[in-house]
């Protein structure tokens, strides 16, 4: 059980280093990228796309072969409901993302580099744990 | 107008979606984990030892490349607007149940209707809000 959380680690930095070379890390060119009424910068398509393109790979290999390599557990099918709190959660995501050009995986990964987007990374564990005590609170 | 890119650039931005893509698959293919941030920062807070390693990885694998490559100086908005933006974002993975790399890097690769509509949202309200509050000044 001790190669698990180092495979996690490799997986983080992989993602990490992948964030860093896209340009994802720069909120300037994730703000470019959203800027399509001003100078639109499309590379965060190519950078998008490839992730897809890679992950829908790994999907595929895993469900042909029907449970993961290092994982007993059956495969988990995440919900496809398409509801109110899904939109709203969006819509205040979006606001959020094109006000700083940040969302959590490229500011956690620049916060070694530049401690500033800890500010981000501090309102977003605000934001995210508010919301899971809301839940917590209307379960009991 | 469109911003001109190089080979370079279009080369950088795609090597680099498809190493997101790798780390995504890795977590997929080993353990059947969707490779989403909020997921896993979340498990992190819970104390689950390898969604604080991989929460670690991010900023040493970002790390790793600026080193390799130089990297040039990088600005972020104001102190204010920064942790306002940070508050949305987690309110909104929280009620979405997932950011940008679960939604739109393992939903989309998957094909779930419910990730396509969330990424569709982020852009279009992301696009919004930088129309409305401008582009902050280099």
């Amino acid at each position: 059980m001790t190669g698990r959380p180092a495979i996690f680690l490799l997986c983080g930095a992989v993602f990490g280093a992948g964030l860093a070379l896209s340009g994802m890390t720069d909120p300037a060119k994730v703000i470019g990228f959203l800027d399509f009424f001003g100078h639109w910068d499309p590379r965060l398509t190519a950078t998008m796309g490839g992730a897809v393109t890679v992950a829908a790979l790994g999907q595929w290999l895993v469900r042909r072969r029907g449970r993961a390599l290092l994982c007993a557990d059956p495969l988990a099918a995440p919900s496809s409901r398409i509801d109110a709190r899904l939109l709203a959660g969006s819509v205040i995501f979006g606001a959020g993302w094109g006000l700083a050009g940040l969302c959590p995986a490229p500011a956690l990964a620049v916060s070694l580099q530049y401690p500033v987007a800890l500010l981000f990374v501090a309102g977003f564990l605000a934001g995210l744990m508010g919301v899971a005590r809301l839940d917590r609170g209307g379960r009991g | 107008m469109i911003v001109a890119l190089s080979v370079a650039d279009w080369s950088l931005a795609l090597a680099g979606g498809a190493l997101i893509g790798l780390a995504a698959a890795g977590l997929m293919l080993a353990f059947g984990r969707v490779a989403g941030v909020s997921g896993l920062v979340r498990d992190a807070l819970s104390g689950r030892a390898e969604a604080v390693a991989f929460v670690l990885g991010l900023p040493l694998g970002a790390l790793l490349v600026q080193g390799l490559t130089g990297g040039g100086s990088v600005a972020f908005a104001s102190p204010g607007r920064l942790a306002l933006a940070g508050l949305l974002v987690g309110i909104g993975a929280g009620l979405a149940n997932g950011c940008t790399s679960g939604h739109s890097v393992c939903g989309i690769a998957r094909l779930s209707p419910r990730s396509l509509a969330a990424t569709m949202l982020f852009i279009a309200v992301g696009a919004g809000m930088v129309a409305l509050v401008g582009v902050p000044a280099p």
